[in-house]
């Protein structure tokens, strides 16, 4: 692989600033993953339909899968490890629990980063809303419903309701 | 699922990426969103030698309205547009269709140029550009060119940009007064890509149509304009005969191609349907406004 062009990237990851070489061919969660050993966030199809590989850059949800390593030079990658630490999410992750909006879980950090940008807006969402919200995210176990259940009652809660 | 082998640049300016596709042509790819060339590139259905990033071209980037004509640069990500109080005022069309492309995730990444430079049979915004009557302008180290959309789209991805050429902007008139516009598409989940879809465009006097622009979309290999159905509807009142009118012009305007989504007749009739809903909700919201 000597003919394998590399690039160098310095980023802020989940706060931490990070220098690497990267391939320029490798995708963002491939780095996260394999470089940085934040595995929370999940390869599923690889090909930007299942939204497993959800991460936050520049404050904005992304599919990581569809977004080069070398991309994210100059720029603030969350990924589900950081936004867990922070606490921001706390409480929906809570109400994950409580409403059983997870089992294999493989769907579930993708879920809770695209969850937490409708959380963040602040404005009400309809069921119907949450759901248009959520469409990018693939779940196989839950049939979604608790999903919604768990986002509905975190922004009712967060909104005074 | 890993993309192959290529070379990256980052584009530090429009005249850098101009001369890298100069030299290298079309075996460059412009990398903008990357919402549809990264899927390829992890597929292995696209093995481009260059990739010109031009995430970090400024210039490309936002919207304005000047002199009746909104101007969006083709770096603009979807979920910008979507957000813009200049769309959401003068192009009520784009407005309506945005909500309707791909997820959130995808529209903080995909810009409206790739969309339009892309040129997918199923996009909205390819629609949406022809049925506005927009000038799509292109740039290349020979200068820079003025494309009118309905000669931009030629066929399946295929569009008057060369392969030298970048996409630099869309100029976009705006909606005026006593105009209605709908967009209507059918895709059998949210976000997926589109079986049939409409982008209309009318003046609505009672009940009586004029200017009509019906530019139909995902049924063929580019958007097309459907010029049988308007000539059947301009300066009529939508009537029943209107409408059965319009629905026969469909025959020789479309050429449906089937594909898993169905055959073509059945792409034929779902792009009926939505013509007589369209104008439905055409003249209704002339009547509300």
């Amino acid at each position: 692989m000597s003919d394998e062009q590399t690039i160098e990237i310095n980023a802020l990851v989940n706060g931490e600033r990070i220098t690497r070489t990267v391939p320029v061919r490798q995708h963002l969660v491939d780095f996260l993953r394999g470089d940085l050993q934040l595995t929370g966030s999940h390869l599923g199809c690889e090909h930007g339909i299942c939204g497993a590989c959800t991460v936050r850059v520049d404050g904005a949800v992304v599919r990581g899968c569809l977004m080069l390593a070398a991309q994210i030079d100059g720029a603030e990658v969350v990924t589900i490890e950081g936004l867990t630490d922070s606490g921001e999410i706390a409480d929906l992750q809570e109400t994950f629990v409580v409403r059983n909006a997870l089992q294999c879980g493989f769907c579930t950090p993708g879920m809770l980063l695209t969850a937490a940008e409708l959380l963040n807006r602040g404005a009400p969402a309809s069921r119907e809303q949450i759901r248009e919200f959520l469409s990018g995210n693939y779940c196989r176990c839950t049939g979604y419903h608790a999903i919604v259940d768990a986002v509905e009652t975190t922004l009712n809660r967060r909104l005074g309701g | 699922m890993k993309a192959p082998k290529f070379s990256f640049v980052r584009a530090d300016s429009v005249a850098h990426a101009l001369e890298l596709l100069e030299r290298h042509g079309d075996d460059a790819r412009i990398l903008a969103g990357g919402q549809s060339l990264m899927p390829t590139l992890n597929m292995r259905l696209s093995q481009p030698e260059l990739l010109i990033d031009i995430n970090r071209l400024d210039a490309l980037k936002g919207i304005s309205v000047e002199g009746g004509v909104v101007r969006i640069g083709a770096l603009t990500r979807h979920a910008e547009v979507m957000d813009s109080p200049i769309v959401a005022r003068h192009l009520a069309l784009i407005a309506e269709a945005m909500p309707h492309v791909a997820h959130v995730a995808i529209r903080n990444r995909g810009t409206f140029g790739g969309s339009v430079a892309l040129a997918d049979p199923a996009a909205e915004m390819p629609a949406c550009v022809l049925a506005l009557g927009a000038t799509l302008v292109v740039e290349s180290v020979q200068g820079r060119r003025e494309i009118a959309a309905e000669e931009y789209f030629k066929g399946l991805y295929e569009t008057a940009r060369r392969p030298d050429e970048l996409l630099v902007e869309a100029l976009i008139p705006v909606e005026t007064p006593g105009s209605v516009s709908v967009f209507m598409e059918l895709a059998r989940r949210h976000g997926d890509f589109a079986i049939a879809g409409l982008a209309c465009r009318a003046r609505v006097a009672g009940d009586v149509l004029s200017d009509v622009r019906l530019v139909y979309f995902a049924s063929e290999d580019a958007p097309r304009l459907a010029t049988g159905a308007m000539a059947a509807v301009e300066g009529k009142g939508w009537t029943e005969a209107t409408r059965a009118a319009a629905l026969a012009a469909l025959d020789s305007d479309l050429d449906p191609m089937a594909n898993l989504d169905g055959s073509a007749a059945m792409k034929l009739h779902l792009q009926r349907v939505l013509t007589g809903r369209a104008l439905d909700a055409a003249v209704e919201r002339a009547r509300a406004a």
